[in-house]
């Protein structure tokens, strides 16, 4: 029985590890989308993803619309979810108090959560892997086909957004509006629409993130909370608004996660992620990649 | 403390005494008993939002330690019931220093987000310490308190004590308020580097506050577990800071009397939709309580876009509006 | 003058609620029913709730019992503790009903159980943890009609044992019904000789298992056992193929769900698991007992309500048959209900009942067959 080495183990760990990793990466990379235009933390983040999910399991087997297709309309659709956020309960908030803030997205993720229960019922919903589901072996370790799907469009999305921030004009607008907002409305950026298109991003991020994940998970109406705070746990280790450094988080989380889970207890596998969350607060609220300059704690 | 507020304290004594005459049905007196626990809990974190300006979505934890000390003491070490409350209280408050000092140097979303963390670890740890807490399956048989020599079992019983408790922390908090250590909050609550260069020790007072609001909710937790005589994790979890947070909000953060009234409506609002459905249920008219979440989630929203200040002081601006232009109208009809 | 108008009108509504609910008839039965209708665990309390609908219907269409009405009363507690015990209190004292159905969950009946102990009203419990009826002298008026989860151990081990097996590794989901048939396995392994060399867990949201299957499989374990009533439980199947484990594969009677099946796919297929034969009442031998019940109660219910029979519409079922006949046999006191359910014997779509003042359960390992999946359908395991 025993036929894997201690080595397979860990290698077994890590591939579980960076699976679970790349979602909390692409959940704390739309934390820090709404984070470097607004200095808001939307704690609706993780319902996002649930819609996402919820949305591709109707789409694709329900409705029998192909991937591809399906995969456009729920980002699509999720996306005018975040934009609609974004213009009826942010857009409005004068003042912008920190507290109202919060609680707003806090209401917000509650009624998100209570329409998806309302729409798609409370069973756990599954879906049809993209590409079957006979494993890989690699050095005795296996990986599902599904899992590989994940790490290319994790791949994919940082490509794009490295692009995005560097080389188009939007996308530097919107890096000059979360450096300093009123120095790039001086120079004719259109702030308020750069507040919306990061909710719009961050709200297709979150999509992809459930539409790629949801065949190995079941979606059901109330992951999101958990996958929320993961997930900022990802972009505080990170550093807040860094988002190579909540990539790296990310997977890095996931993977101290599969191995506490691992080699410490099953018990405890959900909380040692808010632990490292909680560590890093608490020792140090920069980030481990962020320098303590580098990182402004905004106001609010 | 103001003298509307003692007048305050002395309507809702009356109204304390009356209710047991007015309803005969255990089944109402019970509903209220489990108001109280929330107002307790609420006026707690009323204090840590409105007042010291810090917002925890983790207090069901505190709530959670009450009722988990009560229920490990009585039943395994055989502790008398008031022992054990004041033992948890005591843990809450060592707890909520381990965890206070360190997180209300932070700021904002991040307390917010570490409060969540902490609370999500404690449901945890209720679940997954099973030799402690009996995981899933809980603790039974918890035996009632006591109050000289009478054995609080029933729910009239503990209807009095539990507002007792009520009346005598709104008493305590009010009088925090007026005192030095409130006016040092409200300051915090301005401006805290404002409050700071004046000579506030902000840091204090801050964690002094949070240590308060998590033996409110503490008591709070014990006096569950006495009343219903039976813990599991579920009450205790992420969603219950979620609704405890939204009592305060709709309520009013800024005013504790707020926060009270926030309280009692949100406890009673699912058991009068119920009767509802009840009464209406005879033609064809259903509530589905499916939806609570969306009523939850919309009021929260109402509040915190419209009303940003809390139905109490919404009635009040409106009142106060109403009253203004009926003046006003007067004024031009006699001029 | 307006203001007493209103005044008036408004306590006259009032009152004529109050005298609404104070009219109790005397030609009608009142019994309470208490489930998880709604929330996170109606999956339970809505086929409890039709079950009961039908049934009730049936009966008064029928011409009541002993020429009363069967009046039910359904409260939901939405699977939430604090609402259970509201809605115990409210049947008791404001319904003043003779007998309670329910909780659906173990959780919530664990919370309600003080409450109808101290009014000294019979409660039938749909939940299975045995630790409900613990200790059996303070718990005089409690009653389940779900089997005890430590008869499907036994009845697991039976077959474990019956392998040759002497190592297993068990992994449980950290709800009620998990917890308590961990504590259990870990218990009576020893009585069967039987090492558990693996105590892995995993939460109801957790999303991979394959950390902890790892661990069992490097422990030596011959034989695993997955006990959890989770949809979460359907991905471990799915997990034990991707990491290739070839050994033995039971679960509990929490898998005893046609969708869960559907979920894991064709990892499910050749998954070994005791359950109430209701699932499985077209492979059963026409000798049996139970079919006529069973066959009874799955063809009405899947003909009204288009859905798939369950075990635990099921308990609903006993436990408003037992009470309409100890209605029948002696009246609407509680404490005559109580004295005739002490003693009752019955067959239902559970198994065979017998209750005894020592046993307020009154079912035996009998009440399980083992069942396994083959073409995403459940039979009978044939020896």
């Amino acid at each position: 029985m025993s036929s894997g080495g201690s080595f397979t183990d860990l290698l077994q760990f890590i591939f579980m590890g960076l699976q679970r990793g790349s979602i909390y990466a692409m959940v704390a990379m739309g934390f820090n989308m709404i984070y470097n235009s607004t200095g808001i933390i939307n704690l609706a983040q993780g319902e996002f993803v649930v819609l996402g999910g919820l949305m591709m399991v109707s789409l694709t087997m329900s409705a029998n619309i192909s991937l591809p297709l399906a995969f456009v309309i729920t980002v699509f659709f999720v996306t005018i979810v975040g934009i609609l956020m974004e213009r009826f309960t942010i857009n409005p908030v004068k003042p912008p108090t920190v507290m109202r803030l919060i609680i707003i997205t806090v209401a917000v993720s509650i009624l998100l959560k209570g329409s998806a229960m309302c729409f798609w019922g409370k069973e756990s919903h599954y879906m049809k892997h993209f590409s079957g589901t006979e494993p890989f072996e690699i050095m005795g370790a296996t990986i599902l086909p599904q899992t590989l799907w994940i790490f290319g469009i994790l791949i994919i999305i940082v490509a794009a957004f490295i692009y995005f921030f560097n080389f188009t004009m939007t996308g530097k607008s919107m890096r000059a509006c979360s450096i300093n907002r009123d120095a790039a409305r001086l120079a004719g950026i259109n702030d308020r629409k750069m507040v919306m298109l990061s909710f719009a991003l961050s709200a297709g991020i979150g999509a992809i993130a459930g539409i790629i994940v949801t065949p190995i998970i079941q979606m059901d109406y109330s992951r999101g909370a958990l996958l929320g705070i993961k997930g900022f746990g990802a972009a505080v280790v990170g550093g807040l608004g860094n988002s190579i450094g909540a990539v790296v988080a990310g997977l890095l989380v996931g993977i101290l996660e599969a191995l506490g889970g691992g080699y410490i207890s099953s018990h405890y596998m959900d909380a040692f992620a808010l632990l490292i969350l909680l560590i890093v607060l608490f020792i140090r609220p920069s980030g481990i990649f962020g320098s303590r300059e580098a990182s402004r704690l905004k106001e609010f | 403390m103001a003298q509307r507020d003692y007048f305050g304290l002395i309507i809702v004594a009356v109204i304390v005494t009356l209710i047991p005459r007015l309803i005969e049905n255990e089944y109402y007196i019970g509903i209220l008993v489990f108001t109280a626990l929330n107002c307790l809990t609420c006026m707690g974190l009323c204090l840590l939002m409105g007042y010291a300006g810090q917002i925890s979505l983790g207090h069901s934890a505190f709530y959670g330690i009450g009722a988990y000390a009560t229920g490990i003491l009585t039943v395994t070490l055989a502790w008398s019931p008031w022992i054990a409350l004041g033992a948890g209280a005591c843990f809450a408050a060592l707890v909520a220093v381990v965890v206070g000092v360190p997180s209300l140097r932070l700021k904002g979303h991040y307390l917010a987000m570490a409060t969540l963390g902490f609370g999500a670890i404690v449901h945890i740890v209720f679940v997954a310490a099973v030799d402690l807490t009996g995981g899933p399956n809980g603790i039974a048989r918890i035996p009632h308190l006591d109050l000289f020599g009478i054995e609080l079992s029933t729910d009239k019983s503990f209807f009095y004590f539990s507002w007792a408790v009520v009346i005598l922390g709104l008493f305590f908090a009010l009088n925090l308020i007026h005192s030095r250590v409130g006016r040092g909050l409200r300051a915090i609550h301005g401006s805290q580097d404002a409050a700071g260069s004046l000579g506030v020790n902000t840091a204090r007072y801050k964690i002094q506050i949070f240590i308060l609001s998590a033996v409110y909710a503490s008591v709070a937790g014990s006096l569950y577990a006495s009343f219903v005589n039976y813990i599991d994790p579920g009450p205790f979890d992420v969603m219950h800071s979620v609704l405890l947070v939204t009592m305060v909000a709709v309520g009013g953060m800024h005013n504790i009397w707020g926060a009270l009234i926030g309280a009692v409506l949100l406890s009673i609002l699912p058991e009068f939709l119920s009767e509802l459905s009840d009464y209406f249920g005879g033609v064809g008219i259903s509530y589905n309580p499916d939806y609570d979440m969306l009523i939850y989630g919309g009021i929260l929203l109402a509040i915190m876009l419209f009303l940003p200040g809390g139905l109490v002081e919404g009635i009040r601006n409106f009142l106060r509006f109403s009253f203004n232009a009926v003046a006003k109208i007067k004024r031009r009809a006699f001029s | 003058m307006r203001r007493s108008i209103v005044f008036t009108t408004v306590m006259t509504v009032v009152c004529l609620f109050f005298a609404a609910n104070l009219c109790a008839e005397s030609d009608e039965y009142r019994v309470g029913c208490a489930f998880a209708v709604t929330g996170a665990a109606s999956w339970l309390g809505e086929p409890q709730k039709n079950t009961v609908e039908m049934l009730a219907k049936e009966i008064n269409d029928a011409g009541g019992i002993n020429g009363k009405k069967l009046v039910l009363y359904i409260e939901d507690t939405q699977g939430d503790n604090t609402r259970a015990v509201n809605a115990v209190k409210k049947l008791i004292q404001k319904n003043k009903v003779s007998v309670i159905i329910g909780p659906s969950r173990s959780g919530t009946a664990m919370a309600a159980i003080p409450v109808a102990e101290a009014a000294g009203i019979p409660m039938i419990s749909c939940a299975s943890a045995e630790i409900q009826l613990e200790p059996i002298d303070q718990r005089t008026n409690i009653f389940k009609v779900a089997p005890n989860d430590s008869d499907a151990i036994r009845i697991i081990y039976d077959h474990i044992v019956a392998r040759g097996i002497k190592k297993v590794g068990i992994i449980t989901g950290t709800t009620g019904f998990g917890a308590a048939g961990r504590t259990l396995m870990l218990e009576m392994a020893p009585e069967y000789e039987l090492e558990i060399i693996a105590d892995e867990t995993y939460s109801p949201a957790d999303t991979d298992m394959t950390a902890q299957l790892i661990n069992i499989r490097n422990k030596g374990a011959e034989a695993i056992i997955n006990w959890s009533i989770v949809p979460a439980q359907s991905i471990v199947p799915q997990n034990i193929r991707q990491l290739k484990i070839d050994i033995p594969f039971y679960q509990s009677h929490g898998f005893c769900n046609v969708k869960y099946a559907a979920s894991a796919g064709e990892s499910a297929e050749g998954t070994i698991f005791p359950c109430g034969r209701i699932l499985a009442v077209d492979t059963l031998p026409d000798d049996n007992r139970q079919k006529p019940v069973l066959h009874d109660y799955k063809t009405k219910y899947e003909e009204q309500f288009k859905d798939h029979v369950s075990t635990f519409g099921g308990h609903a079922y006993d436990s408003l048959l037992l009470v309409v006949d100890a209605l029948k046999a002696v009246g609407d006191d509680p404490k005559k209900i109580r004295d005739y359910l002490e003693n009752a014997k019955f067959i239902g779509t559970g198994g065979v009942f017998q209750f005894s003042p020592t046993d307020h359960c009154g079912l035996d390992k009998t009440a399980f067959e083992m069942l396994t999946v083959k073409d995403g359908k459940f039979v009978v395991l044939g020896q």
